[in-house]
């Protein structure tokens, strides 16, 4: 075993706010340390640099136990919108960038940022769909070709 | 813990080689530590980035994250990371003879 991580790639296939920032957590401080970092944005992940959405993303208040809510209390309309505003609050609090920020700093350390092919054709999007950052729209095959050599984190 | 000789100086630094006494720097050892670091040689930028990083560790008693120097130093992050390709905050860190900056963004 290698004692040190020299390149990760690190998928997002999460849409809401919880499933998104820690790989971009993560990816930044893999830059930090020196390590070689891409992002590759599949399945709803790929909300976090669709130009439209990526300025929305929320808090998932229904079926996750560690907000500590009653099930029917975070289905109320609105909750979802008020709990990302009081969390974006406490990350701004603690200079945690918003996503869309977040994710052009990322990509300025120069870490790669790639869309999946497939979740693309399913949802019916294209490269034009997405902020400029993201370099390309890759098949898994082309992943795991860029992939090589390094950790592959799923998130 | 280990001790190194920069500028026909001893000094005393850590595994990671971060000083372990902030004050034992001086500016005509971060020529030798940069090239140590595979940093090579140090540009006026290089040193904005260094001179800030001395400058917020006097003041805060930590260095700045690749974020804060990104908004603070008058580097962007893209020139930081040209400059420090292998990590600026860590990088700038050592050379500036200051602690390894902890933080998570």
């Amino acid at each position: 075993m290698q004692d040190k991580i020299e390149k990760v790639s690190i998928i997002v296939s999460k849409g809401s706010l919880e499933g998104i920032y820690p790989a971009l957590i993560m990816a930044n401080g893999a830059r930090a340390e020196g390590i070689e970092a891409d992002l590759f944005f599949t399945f709803f992940g790929l909300d976090a640099v669709h130009k439209a959405r990526h300025e929305h993303i929320k808090l998932a208040t229904v079926g996750n136990p560690g907000l500590h809510l009653a099930t029917w209390a975070g289905g109320l309309p609105g909750m979802s919108a008020v709990m990302t505003h009081y969390l974006s609050r406490k990350m701004d609090g603690l200079d945690i960038p918003p996503i869309p920020e977040f994710i052009e700093m990322i990509a300025d350390t120069g870490a790669g940022l790639y869309a999946c092919q497939a979740s693309v054709d399913l949802f019916g999007l294209s490269k034009e769909d997405f902020i400029d950052q993201v370099q390309e729209v890759i098949t898994v095959g082309e992943f795991y070709e860029r992939a090589a050599g390094g950790q592959i984190i799923f998130t | 813990m280990s001790s190194k000789v920069y500028a026909g100086t001893e000094v005393s630094v850590n595994d990671e080689g971060f000083f372990t006494d902030p004050r034992q720097w001086r500016e005509d050892m971060a020529a030798e530590i940069a090239h140590e670091a595979g940093v090579g040689d140090l540009t006026g930028r290089h040193w904005q980035v260094i001179n800030f990083m001395r400058t917020e560790f006097a003041q805060k008693g930590t260095g700045p994250t690749v974020r804060a120097l990104g908004k603070s130093s008058g580097v962007s992050v893209k020139e930081l990371y040209q400059l420090f390709p292998k990590g600026p905050a860590k990088l700038a860190a050592r050379i500036a003879g200051i602690p390894k900056p902890r933080g998570c963004i």
